[in-house]
């Protein structure tokens, strides 16, 4: 597929990932992301999720083929000019990679803080990115004292704090309870309402209902199938409100 | 005025401050502040006795060298009292000859005591030479002490005229190698506190790699990383610094007070003047800049590194 659509976001082609001189844990994927919408990424441990999604974070460049992000060849981008598109993308590690000497606060405000935005304006959104995770009262807790759960949900806060043009997440609800596994989706939902691009990857089955007009890219044995045809033809679009709460901070939006 | 806002990012970019706290700053562990301090005392201490030397050796280099000294040779004592007063004379007329003294014979034989003991030179068994000291207004030159010797020729013959700085000249060398090896300590002491430094700033780097990667993929700048390490690196290596040039002081200063109570002439003619002082101030700031420099160069290798 070397015709690109009008309005993508990362396309990928024919790309292959081998660590080393091992086999490829990748191999022929080719898909494009389109703005707005919404993607499961499934499989079996070992199918390559995590490897998927380090390319889609820009952690790893591909052994062969072509990735394009936001409208420029990611393989040939310059090392220098990888940090603004980084920017613009937010991430859930797999095992969470919370700073461990910073507190709760500190390390959701962390990417505010690296896209320089002044202090005066970190409490406030941080403050309610934390309220929102139900972690209000744990903001100056160090991830040691943290729960497995705890640390996820600081982790989502860091990943969507700075609204990012795309949510890359992987296994993000692998450590919470149900109730609050369901919660998370629906932040991201939001997220996804205000034109995030969502990429989750889970091996739960469960999940895959939960989110209407998502869509399923499944992994097996590193190779993509298209369960639903999303990555032959462009999504049907999800509606973005025009109005409410979620036009407001995103704190403010019912989950 | 635009050199300031560009003075004020530069000051920014090496010092980090003003810098968002990206990182937990990454202190020097343990004991690396204290190592440093003893390399700036070492270094300091190094350098003060280098210029003292270098002092002291010009400062006496400076008196004697427009120095002569006429030995007026007599056995007879009257002959030789005849000559010294007609030489000084001969002498005090001379041009460039800027003071012309008679070395009193209580200090000639102060001078000779040590050798010959006390009352040996009473009765003029022993004849001692007397001693003139010449002044002139530049160094004594081969040709100037010929001049001075032609001179003296048909008042004194058997004068002898020496240049006072050619008695010292193999102290002065001395003094000269001494000062070599005070620069090559200094020398050796910067490499060896740029390795502590090295060590330090790769220990800090390993023991926060995961938070270098995590800010790095959170869309952190090499630059912005590196700035977070040297600023934290550089506060560590001035605090050394300073209680490095502190300790320093005190040796110096009493060190300066022993020597000055010898009373020895030369030795203390090498007090530290406030340029010494100023230079051996510098220490512990390039202290700081190799630290920083230092810390930068590792810290942003090891970016590179990562994609």
């Amino acid at each position: 597929m070397n015709q690109v659509a009008d309005g993508e976001i990362v396309h990928f082609d024919n790309v292959g990932l081998r660590y080393g001189t091992d086999r490829e844990v990748l191999s022929d994927v080719s898909f494009t992301l389109f703005p707005g919408s919404f993607y499961f990424l499934t499989g079996a441990s070992g199918a390559g999720k995590t490897s998927l999604l380090k390319l889609l974070y820009l952690a790893q460049r591909p052994s062969r083929g072509m990735i394009r992000m936001f409208g420029a060849d990611a393989i040939t981008l310059p090392r220098d000019r990888l940090p603004a598109f980084r920017r613009r993308l937010g991430v859930v590690f797999q095992d969470f990679r919370l700073v461990p000497h910073l507190s709760a606060f500190d390390n959701v405000a962390l990417p505010l803080r690296v896209a320089g935005v002044p202090e005066k304006d970190i409490a406030r959104p941080v403050g309610d990115m934390l309220d929102w995770v139900g972690l209000a009262d744990r903001k100056d807790a160090r991830p040691a004292t943290l729960s497995g759960g705890e640390q996820q949900r600081v982790a989502i806060a860091r990943a969507v704090i700075g609204r990012p043009e795309m949510l890359v997440a992987d296994e993000p609800t692998g450590n919470v309870d149900p109730e609050m596994a369901i919660k998370l989706l629906r932040l991201f939902e939001a997220l996804n309402r205000l034109g995030t691009t969502v990429v989750v990857a889970t091996h739960d089955v469960h999940l895959l209902t939960k989110v209407p007009d998502s869509l399923i890219m499944r992994l097996d044995k590193g190779r993509l199938s298209d369960p639903t045809g999303a990555l032959r033809y462009p999504p049907r679009r999800s509606s973005t409100p025009s109005s409410g709460p979620l036009a407001g901070p995103l704190s403010d939006a019912p989950l | 005025m635009t050199w300031r806002p560009a003075l004020a990012r530069g000051w920014r970019r090496i010092s980090g401050v003003g810098e968002a706290e990206l990182v937990p700053q990454a202190r020097l562990s343990g004991p690396m502040p204290w190592v440093i301090a003893i390399m700036v005392a070492l270094t300091i201490i190094a350098a003060s006795a280098g210029l003292a030397l270098r002092n002291a050796t010009a400062s006496a280099a400076a008196d004697l060298e427009g120095g002569a000294t006429v030995q007026i040779v007599e056995a007879n004592p009257d002959a030789r009292q005849a000559q010294a007063s007609a030489s000084l004379a001969r002498l005090r007329a001379m041009p460039g000859v800027t003071s012309v003294r008679l070395v009193p014979q209580s200090e000639v034989d102060a001078l000779v005591e040590p050798w010959l003991g006390a009352g040996a030179l009473d009765s003029d068994a022993i004849p001692v030479p007397a001693l003139i000291d010449v002044r002139f207004d530049r160094p004594a030159t081969p040709a100037r002490l010929a001049a001075l010797r032609g001179v003296l020729k048909p008042i004194a013959p058997g004068a002898r005229v020496d240049a006072q700085s050619g008695w010292l000249r193999p102290v002065f060398a001395a003094m000269a190698s001494l000062q070599w090896l005070a620069i090559a300590l200094v020398a050796l002491l910067a490499v060896a506190l740029a390795a502590a430094v090295l060590l330090a700033a790769r220990n800090a780097l390993g023991a926060n790699r995961d938070t270098i990667e995590i800010v790095h993929l959170l869309g952190g700048t090499d630059a912005q990383i590196a700035r977070v390490f040297q600023r934290s690196i550089g506060v560590d290596a001035a605090g050394g610094g300073v209680v490095g040039l502190l300790l320093a002081a005190v040796v110096i200063l009493v060190l300066g007070r022993r020597f000055a109570s010898l009373g020895a002439g030369m030795v203390d003619r090498g007090a530290l003047g406030w340029a010494d002082w100023l230079l051996l101030a510098l220490v512990p700031l390039a202290a700081v800049l190799v630290a920083m420099v230092t810390a930068r160069i590792t810290v942003l290798r090891s970016l590179r590194k990562m994609l």
